[in-house]
């Protein structure tokens, strides 16, 4: 009897072990990605040299004097990203509110699915579309010799961060209390003061957590931005075909080797910075409206 | 309810703007929705064949087909799926059933919200250099998964996480007062509750697998050959995505990315419809 409680101990001390190395696992990939990208990040940086790299304006890295600047790659990546969130922002924003306070529930009921349909469309699907159609729509507008811009990335980032937004921000307001809306509502403000000046300033830190979600899809895009954007490494300009941090790394991988591949390690880690400053920033704000 | 005639001239403005901010913002997401799904569809539907979807792509016969695009879809899927479930699942019962200790449930949970926002060029970077060169596995389907796997991981967390709370404490009890263990509680009376959580899971991460592209075109590659279940595992093939990002980009063939892309929306389709009824049934459970 004794003997078999004991073995029945040992199986769930074991069991409770297995479950432990699982539930490590997760944080395991956190710190092997950190480590790796920091120890194969490195040693570019230290050769081209720390400011050499961050703000020199030139990439050439299969010329044969190379010099590796990525002023360009992040300046794009910052300029991109900004304009998607100047674009994008407010349309999704007021149709969160919309969806959130003002469709009857039959049109949020067709809206909702749609939305999140936008939302599964995989990366390269947008970038196909914008490749054939707002590429040539921007080249016979503004009159430009080619298309494939800055501007055309905006507006296919633009598109692409739209679901998240509204997701976000629509369960950001669900989640303000009736009895607010009710209380202003009473107190004699119309339904759309209602919205904009009592559940919307209610909802901010959700509202701006859905901001900051999009910026971090922005700017870690890759596949949709490589076919629209044109990828030469030029200086920002919005007619301009650019190259943004991600893309600089997934258009020269395939055939780099030696300095140009350690330089492509030491862009994904200035990237893989700027993605963790913005998830500590997410997860501040997450927090923040959780408490409320 | 307030009537608008006795309200002021600027309160009446403010009302009138913003609600024609409201309906505008909405009606340009609808035209974009509208346009996109249209747009794919009329370009993309008129290309689907039977050839183009049962057959590889040949030089000879100067054809294109995405059978090995569409079955290394399917490895890729089922090995992501077979490897993430018990490592998924394992960790939210941990986090759920075992853990005490709440700081180290802190850790973890904050390293699965820092995994699903790196975005997936540095997964295919980092998959690459561990999987494909430290354990020389190189460009295969295998290491692809694996990617994929470290991708999808804190989305099986979560939503495991999400259904065993909703597990009564009640049942718990039920069980450890008859003498069960606390291994076979969870085997018999915990996990059978929370199938539907682990279900959506599982499917919202067919879906990114199906959508992922960056992460996969440094560590599967973009081969077109035609292979078994094994064999295809082990080396190097593109999937759907991958290869509408090929045809598209590299070789000029419009009308057959367009295909891709039209399966690939419908495929969406019917993961978001699935997983809105699983999850719905998940929803319903919680509030009863």
């Amino acid at each position: 009897m004794i003997k078999k409680h004991n073995q029945k101990q040992l199986i769930e001390t074991l069991i409770h072990g297995i479950f432990l190395i699982f539930g490590l696992v997760a944080v395991g990939c956190v710190l092997l990605i950190t480590v790796y990208l920091v120890i194969s990040g490195i040693p570019a940086i230290r050769e081209i040299g720390l400011f050499e790299f961050l703000f020199g304006t030139k990439w050439a890295s299969t010329a044969d004097n190379p010099s590796f600047g990525i002023l360009p790659f992040i300046l794009t990546s910052i300029y991109g990203t900004a304009g998607a969130i100047i674009l994008g922002v407010p349309i999704g924003f007021f149709t969160a509110v919309y969806l959130a306070k003002a469709a009857s529930p039959k049109i949020k009921a067709v809206i909702e699915p749609v939305v999140g349909l936008l939302a599964g469309i995989p990366s390269v699907v947008y970038g196909l579309v914008g490749m054939l159609v707002l590429v040539p729509v921007i080249r016979v507008i503004f009159n430009v010799p080619d298309g494939t811009s800055l501007l055309a990335a905006i507006i296919v980032l633009a598109i692409m961060i739209l679901p998240s937004i509204i997701k976000v921000s629509v369960s950001a307001m669900e989640a303000v209390p009736k009895e607010y809306e009710d209380a202003s509502l009473a107190l004699g403000a119309t339904p759309v003061e209602t919205c904009f000046r009592v559940v919307v300033p209610a909802a901010k830190s959700g509202i701006a957590a859905a901001v900051v979600l999009g910026v971090g899809r922005a700017i870690g895009e890759a596949m949709a931005v490589m076919m629209v954007a044109g990828n030469v490494a030029n200086m920002p300009s919005l007619f301009e075909s650019v190259r943004f941090l991600t893309t600089a790394v997934a258009s020269e991988m395939s055939y780099s080797s030696g300095l140009q591949r350690q330089a492509l390690f030491s862009i994904a880690l200035v990237l893989f910075l700027f993605i963790m400053l913005i998830n500590a920033s997410l997860n501040l704000l997450l927090k923040r409206s959780k408490e409320k | 309810m307030i009537k608008m005639k006795t309200l002021s001239k600027k309160r009446k403005m403010y009302a009138l703007v913003m609600r024609c901010l409201m309906w505008l913002a909405a009606g340009i997401t609808c035209a974009l929705l509208l346009f996109m799904i249209s747009y794919i569809l009329w370009r993309g539907l008129p290309n689907i064949s039977w050839q183009l979807l049962s057959t590889k792509p040949s030089y000879l016969s100067n054809s294109i087909g995405i059978l090995p695009n569409i079955l290394n879809t399917l490895y890729i899927v089922i090995a992501t799926l077979v490897i993430i479930l018990p490592l998924g699942v394992g960790a939210a019962i941990y986090l759920t059933e075992y853990a005490k200790n709440q700081r180290l449930v802190a850790v973890i949970e904050y390293a699965a919200e820092t995994l699903s926002g790196i975005p997936s060029i540095i997964y295919g970077l980092v998959g690459m250099l561990v999987f494909c060169q430290f354990f020389s596995l190189g460009t295969s389907l295998f290491a692809g998964a694996l990617t994929l796997v470290i991708m999808n991981l804190p989305t099986v967390i979560r939503t495991t996480q999400e259904s065993l709370k909703t597990v009564p404490q009640s049942y718990r009890e039920g069980a450890f007062s008859l003498g069960a263990g606390k291994w076979r509680v969870i085997r018999t009376v915990v996990l059978p509750g929370s199938v539907d959580g682990i279900l959506t899971g599982c499917i919202l991460s067919v879906g990114r697998i199906l959508g992922e592209s960056a992460a996969l075109l440094f560590t599967a590659g973009f081969a077109h050959s035609l292979n078994g279940f094994f064999e295809g595992l082990n080396s190097a093939g593109a999937t759907l995505t991958v290869a509408l990002y090929v045809y598209a980009k590299e070789q000029g063939e419009f009308g057959v990315a367009f295909a891709i892309a039209a399966i690939l929306m419908i495929l969406t389709l019917i993961i978001n419809l699935t997983a809105t009824l699983v999850s719905n049934r998940l929803k319903r459970r919680i509030k009863a």
